[in-house]
């Protein structure tokens, strides 16, 4: 059913409340670009509504903001956009890193786990180039999982302290996980993260510090995350007690 | 596969939980439905609510909000002090479920970090570019549960129908805000009825004209009414 211009503009209200219909809500988003009256109007209902949320605030968990600090160190922020103008994929590239050269650097430490800020320096490198655009397409992936509609979250403990949270999305067949107060290794050990598949544990990658980090294999048809200590480099299978084993959430 | 539980129900116990998940699960499972939290009952944590961040300082957040866009870890802690609660508080207004509430504020707050570069200050406060992120997110959770398979028409009913009669008490006793609750009042029944429904309960407005028995048209109007004299009431200026 097509929407008469008159209409439109006395939806500001319920866009504002988010209560159109999906249909409705984006006849309306595309008008809202040709009508200022409409922009202005949703600008000011969007602010009353500011207040109905703020008169209903109430204190999170306060381990949610350990959970969300350690997040975001693996997610990479989206570049500005740019009002009135569809950004060219490679502007938009030049964009973003020039908009958030220090963020990026920081997640690629923690996401990719390559070590040496001193590499960002050497901006000559083919292969240091290669390797910042592998971190980059796994800062996307750890991106994507977090976003994904059909994300879900787990949170746990580990047996030395720290603060685990795994994000799941079975549609993506992929998992981050994360870490807030993880105590250092002793020298010559690593943390390695492990899928389980139904009783076998493979590996799924390693963590050095506080920070996300991107699960690999498949974690569709896994059971569970489990975290161990290990000799650096890593083991084939668990030579050591695990400090966790999580459910991955479902 | 992938749909989510649906909304207000606890997610089954996991056989493998840690420490902290089964306290989670505790606390969801002896959490008050909503609505049966009694009148007038302080939440818990009393600083920080007020620390509210619609009134204190527009300027100041933006300026936190630019340092966030920076990709300043440090900026964004004062950003999740300042915006958690208001986050928190919606989200599960609309969501209900504890745990689910708490994902989802959790990713909402990721989103901020993630969208900061793309907040403009020319297009409002960023509280209500937060609250706006925050209630579409809820809103999104709750509708993809209805969406799934196992929720009933019948159910959705009983819902709306309960959701009806508890909102005309809530609104009234359970908002923090001495002046939102008396411009709330200042609103006629169907008014309120149909704002609260629609922001707290995260109904369309099509839900709503079914929860209250009201034509359409007339939900819209009123919708859009109440809307204007809450935001007059307030003395909203963006
Ligand atoms: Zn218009």
């Amino acid at each position: 059913m097509k929407q008469d211009h008159s209409d439109l503009h006395t939806l500001a209200a319920a866009y504002a409340l988010n209560a159109l219909d999906p249909a409705e809500r984006q006849a309306f988003g595309d008008h809202l670009p040709q009508c200022q009256a409409c922009r202005e109007e949703v600008a000011e209902f969007e602010a009353t509504a500011a207040r109905l949320a703020d008169a209903a605030a109430q204190n999170p968990p306060p381990m949610m903001k350990q959970h969300v600090m350690a997040a975001v160190d693996g997610v990479r922020q989206l570049p500005p956009r740019v009002p009135g103008t569809t950004q060219p994929a490679g502007a938009g590239r030049a964009l973003r890193r020039r908009a958030v050269p220090l963020a990026l650097a920081a997640s690629v430490v923690a996401a990719a786990s390559f070590a040496g800020l001193a590499a960002w320096q050497n901006r000559q490198s083919e292969q240091f180039q290669e390797r910042a655009l592998q971190a980059e397409r796994r800062l996307d992936d750890v991106s994507a999982v977090l976003a994904a509609p059909d994300a879900r979250t787990a949170h746990g403990r580990a047996g030395n302290g720290a603060l685990t949270t795994v994000v799941a999305s079975e549609r993506q067949n992929r998992a981050v996980f994360t870490a807030a107060g993880l105590p250092a290794p002793a020298a010559g050990m690593t943390y390695q993260l492990w899928l389980d598949h139904d009783g076998t544990m493979s590996p799924a990658g390693f963590i050095h510090r506080d920070g996300t980090v991107l699960l690999d294999g498949n974690t569709a048809d896994a059971g569970a995350v489990g975290l161990t200590l290990e000799p650096a480099g890593g083991s084939p299978r668990p030579t050591t007690a695990p400090l966790l084993l999580m459910a991955l959430p479902t | 596969m992938d749909t989510p539980p649906p909304a207000g129900r606890p997610r089954p116990p996991i056989p493998l939980v840690t420490a902290v998940t089964a306290a989670a699960a505790v606390t969801a499972a002896h959490a008050p439905a909503a609505g049966a939290r009694p009148v007038n009952q302080p939440l818990p944590f009393g600083p920080g609510r007020t620390g509210r961040a619609s009134h204190a300082g527009r300027s100041d957040l933006a300026e936190v909000m630019a340092e966030v866009a920076h990709g300043d870890k440090q900026a964004f802690s004062l950003l999740y002090d300042a915006l958690a609660p208001l986050v928190f508080g919606i989200v599960i207004r609309v969501v209900r479920d504890r745990s689910q509430s708490e994902e989802v504020a959790q990713e909402v707050m990721i989103d901020l970090w993630r969208q900061a570069a793309r907040y403009r200050s020319d297009a409002g406060s960023v509280t209500a570019w937060a609250a706006t992120i925050a209630h579409r997110r809820a809103v999104d959770r709750v509708r993809s549960a209805q969406a799934s398979a196992d929720r009933e028409q019948a159910q959705a009913a009983r819902e709306h129908q309960t959701a009806f009669d508890e909102v005309s008490e809530q609104v009234e006793t359970r908002l923090e805000s001495e002046q939102v609750r008396r411009c709330m009042r200042g609103l006629t029944e169907l008014q309120r009825q149909a704002v609260s429904l629609a922001y707290y309960r995260g109904l369309t407005y099509r839900e709503v004209a079914e929860a209250l028995r009201t034509p359409l048209p007339t939900i819209k109007t009123r919708m859009r009414d109440g809307l204007i004299r809450l935001r007059d009431c307030m003395g909203v200026t963006t």
